[in-house]
Parts: structure tokens; sequence; C-alpha cells
């Protein structure tokens, strides 16, 4: 096995055993790169110097992630880097402050080796929505690898990083790994720092890892989850080693198929893994039931209130002022903000900004964002129910596999690929996407365990005993 | 359904110049997510507090004591113009 095929706790052992040096580690990763980068295209900018500054810093550091080239989706603010949100808008931004996901791998060992491509201000699902250039799903260079984290699953399923960090803000790290063959997780809303996560709908934001298994998964999550005073959503309270349930045990674990979400007219090869898979689990011995939620098309619909609501005031801020883009048709000050936010902003983020404005503006604030608002509380009461008497729920985390590239043109079509991710966002919980198996144009597909807040555990448990039962989680591109 | 004049309306709240090209897309476009969202509707929700926030949270405060900020080389690093250490905006008012 080459070493950019291997996880973090493979290649931990060998740096451990002396086998391997972290330079040896990095090395490889570039070498990597240069090979298939021309071709996936995962990256918006590398930062070689910065990977070496850490490696000539890492001599001393003892830390679980010291040596592992990791990714970094590019709206992930690091000090002095470009991180460009996939905009125009902020092409040339060097955040002044990192991150604290940023500053926490850091301080594990991490060594950056680039910011990951994204849609623009992580409005998308095909990463297409990027200002830059399109990624290519590594399975077949023809397909679009999901998003808005398309670039951080691309670059962990390629072998170009051994994990990154993406954001969900109604399913960008799980359907990317979906459509990637990789496992990303949407931790509880509050338990990882949004500071220095450039802002799209603050109430559904999160920061979770793509990585090539389960146990790299929660090696991840160790590293940042935590309570962060700068960031007043985070939940102050303790949290668990992650590590301490990666167990093959599912005996007595009580899961929940919702009959809404199975009811939806969706890829019959993705149905038929994801119930495949699940029977495996309940030969295992976990207990498994049909359940009742509220429609996922409910929470599509609140999401698509709450979310560009939420943006629109988020990106009220680029007004080619203080930093990032601003037009040459500057002559007054009204028309330097439109022209700047009419040539910095690509056609999915106006659209977005449009409806949120709509959505909040006089007159129809009670009938679109109210209710929206109201609407989720009854989708979280609806998990909050379920998860007295369950302790995961499972359905598919997209409903078909990866499409082909610019093969979907109208948004609604596309904000229907979250379909099974966005009521997660909607009511805060975590959940996992892990691969599941393979269609037969051999794209992978996902299925996705859903747990109540603070609820990582039991997922992590049942995603790792279900990775180990399937065996299918080493096979890797081939590029 | 949203008409040419609502996105002009909302186009403005939101400083967002738009082509006519834009515009025409955009009445379509969003008139159909707008329609899509209606959906909502179908819920009743009389009686329902409404959710911001999905983790229950209160108001998180700290103390009120001065700490160490961005410096101004730092803060003006990526000011798209600037002028004696202060941000540069076009004129907000006009001569007369």
């Amino acid at each position: 096995m080459e070493i950019y095929e291997m996880t973090i706790h493979q290649i931990r052992k060998l740096i451990e055993k002396g086998d391997i040096t972290a330079q040896e580690v990095t090395e490889a990763y570039y070498n990597r790169i240069d090979n298939v980068e021309s071709d996936v295209k995962s990256f918006i900018s590398l930062t070689r110097e910065k990977a070496e500054a850490q490696l000539d810093n890492l001599s001393d550091k003892k830390g679980i992630l010291a040596g592992m080239p990791v990714g970094l989706k590019d709206n992930i603010s690091t000090e002095g880097i470009l991180t460009t949100c996939g905009s125009k808008m902020l092409e040339d931004y060097c955040p002044p402050y990192n991150a604290t996901v940023t500053n926490k791998l850091q301080d594990a060992g991490a060594i950056f080796l680039g910011k990951t491509n994204m849609d623009e201000f992580a409005m998308g699902s095909s990463t297409e929505n990027s200002f830059f250039h399109n990624t290519h799903n590594p399975w077949d260079l023809d397909y679009a690898p999901g998003g808005s984290s398309g670039g951080s699953a691309a670059a962990v399923a390629a072998g170009e990083v051994v994990a990154a960090l993406g954001s969900d803000t109604g399913g960008s790290i799980r359907q990317p790994a979906s459509y990637c063959g990789v496992v990303g997780f949407k931790p509880t809303y509050g338990s990882v720092s949004r500071y220095g996560l450039v802002a799209f709908a603050s109430s559904l934001d999160q920061i979770g890892p793509i990585t090539k298994d389960v146990t790299d998964s929660a090696i991840m999550m160790n590293v940042i989850t935590g309570h962060d005073p700068h960031d007043s959503t985070s939940v102050n309270q303790d949290y668990p080693d992650y590590t301490d349930f990666l167990k093959e045990d599912v005996k007595g674990m009580k899961i929940g198929l919702p009959a809404e979400y199975f009811d939806i007219d969706f890829d019959n090869e993705v149905k038929e893994s994801v119930l495949a898979a699940v029977k495996k689990l309940e030969d295992a011995g976990a207990e498994v039931e049909e359940v009742h939620l509220t429609g996922a098309e409910y929470a599509l619909a609140a999401y698509y209130v709450i979310a560009p609501a939420e943006a629109s005031s988020n990106l009220a801020r680029y007004d080619g002022v203080r930093y990032g883009y601003r037009s040459e048709k500057d002559d007054d000050i009204k028309n330097m903000f439109t022209h700047t936010r009419h040539e910095g902003f690509g056609p999915e983020v106006k659209r977005r900004i449009m409806l949120g404005t709509y959505a909040l503006s006089s007159g129809y604030y009670d009938a679109f964002y109210l209710k929206a608002q109201k609407v989720r509380t009854i989708i979280k009461e609806d998990f909050d129910n379920l998860f007295k008497d369950y302790d995961l729920i499972i359905s598919p985390t997209a409903p078909t596999t990866a499409f082909k590239l610019g093969e979907k043109k109208d948004p609604l079509e596309m904000y229907h690929a979250d379909i099974f991710t966005v009521p997660v966002n909607i009511a805060g919980v975590p959940a996992i996407s892990i691969p599941a198996g393979f269609d037969s144009k051999g794209l992978p597909i996902g299925l996705q365990m859903i747990g109540p807040h603070f609820g990582e555990g039991k997922i992590l448990q049942a995603a790792y005993t279900l990775e180990k039962i399937l065996d299918i989680n080493k096979k890797r591109v081939k590029l | 359904m949203i008409s040419r004049k609502d996105v002009e309306y909302v186009a403005n709240l939101a400083h967002l110049k738009l082509a006519e090209k834009e515009k025409e897309e955009y009445t379509e476009q969003i008139g159909s997510i707008i329609d899509y969202v209606d959906k909502l509707k179908e819920l009743d929700t009389e009686n329902v507090t409404p959710t911001a926030y999905t983790v229950p949270m209160k108001n998180v405060l700290r103390d009120d004591k001065a700490r160490e900020s961005l410096n101004r080389k730092k803060t003006l690093a990526n000011a798209p113009d600037k002028k004696n250490g202060l941000f540069k905006a076009p004129r907000i008012m006009s001569d007369n």
C-alpha cells in the first residue's frame, strides 16, 4: 500500500516505529498532488511553504496528528494564507488570524498542504459554484465531487491529503463524502468552534472532518471539538474521547428507519445498498424498526428560507470597504456598494441573498421566516422524541450517487441533492456519512447515521461496526 | 410567484445591482423556489414557538474587560483602499 492510500492511524504507527519520517510523509503526499491534481483539481491554493515551516517546528512535538498532511476547506481562516471562500469577493483575502480549528490542528502537529475548493460561500452541492474551477470526482473524472466541501472530499479520496476539514450547513460535508466514497462527520451544533469559519448561515454551520475511515474521523473529532470562548454558540461541556467508541458492537442498539424518507422516489441502487447494510447491522444484533418523522421536504423548504435569510444578513458585510473586492465603479458610495456586490458575487450567492432578503422583508417576514422557524421547532422535536426510544436513525446520505459535471442546471433540482442531509442541520443533531457500497457505474454510495444532540459516540460505534462488516473501505481510487 | 418589480425592490434592499438578464432569471427562479417553500403552509404551526438555535443556550456573557485586539496594520492589510491609517471609501455626501 502506498503512503498516500493510508489512514492517519496507519501512518502514525509507521512514524512511531521509525519506519518513516514526517518529512517523507509530506513528500509522498506532495508527490501524489503533483501526479493527480491536474486531473482532480481539489485545491484552490497549495501551501508548501507553510507545510515546510510546520515540519521544521514539528521535531519537539508529539501531537496526535504529528506529521499528518491535511487540507482545509477554503472558508476556514488561516493567518496570512489566502482564504477565498471560493469567491471572487475574497480572491485576495488573507485573514489576519487563525480559525480556532486551524490552531487546534496545528497544535496537534498537522501539516497544512493546501486550501480546498468549494462552492462559493459554501452555497451549492457540486462545487461547480466555485469562482475558480471545477473539482472532479476521483472515482470518475466526468462526475462532480458533490459539495460544497467537494475539494476536501475529493482530496481525501484521491490521496492528496490524509484527512481534511469541511463545513456543513445543509449536507456540505456528508454529501460530498458520500459521492467521493469517504467518511464525513457533521458534529452536533455547538461542539466545534465556528470562530474563523467564514459565516454562511450561522445557526446551521458546523465544521467537521472528512477522512478515509471511521477511526480517523474519531481522531479528528478529538482534536477539533471543545468549548471556545470566541464562539458564543460553542457549548461549554466536557467532550468525550471519541476513540473510546471504536468498538465492534451494535447488540441491542435501537435503529430507526424513517418511512417518510424511504418513501421518497430516489435511486434504487442507493436504496438497496443502504437497506442491505442495515440488514447486516440487524444480523449483528441491532434492533431495526420503521419510524416516522416529518417529511424531509418540509425540512428542505424551511432550510431554503432560514439559510438564505441568515446568509443575506451575514453577507451584508461584503461592501468593498474593509477587505475583499471593490468595484472600480466607485464614483459614489451607493454605486460602489452595488457594483462591488454585483461583480464580486456569483449567481448562486446572489440568488440566495435575494431569496433571503425577500423572506426577511416587510410583509413576508411572518409568512416565510417566522413560519420556517416554527417548522424548525417541529422538526427538532420530532428528532428529540424519536431519540427517546432510538439510538440512531439511518437513511441514505443522498438520493443518488454522484452526478455528472454540468448536468444539473436548475437550482431547485440541485437543492434536492440535500434532501436527506438538511433535516439534520435544521435539528442541530450530529450525523455521519460512510460508504455503503458502489453502484453499477462504480460510484460510491453513502449511508447516513443520525444521532441525538451530543450522541456522536454511538454514531461512531455503529459506523465503526458497519465499516468492519462491509469491509469495502480499503478500496481506493485508480488515478 | 414574484414579479420583476419585486426582484428590483429586493435587489435594492440587498445593495445588489442586477443586469437585465439576471432580473429575468431571478424572477423566474426565485419565483419557483418561493412556490416550493410555500409547502410550509401545509404544516399547522399554531401555538408552536419558533426555534433560532437548536442547542439550549442562554445569553453568553463575559467580564467587560479590555483585551488585546488586532493591531491597525493587520486590520488594514486587506483594505481595498486606505489613507493615513484609515479605511478609505468614496465620498458619502455630495458638494451641494
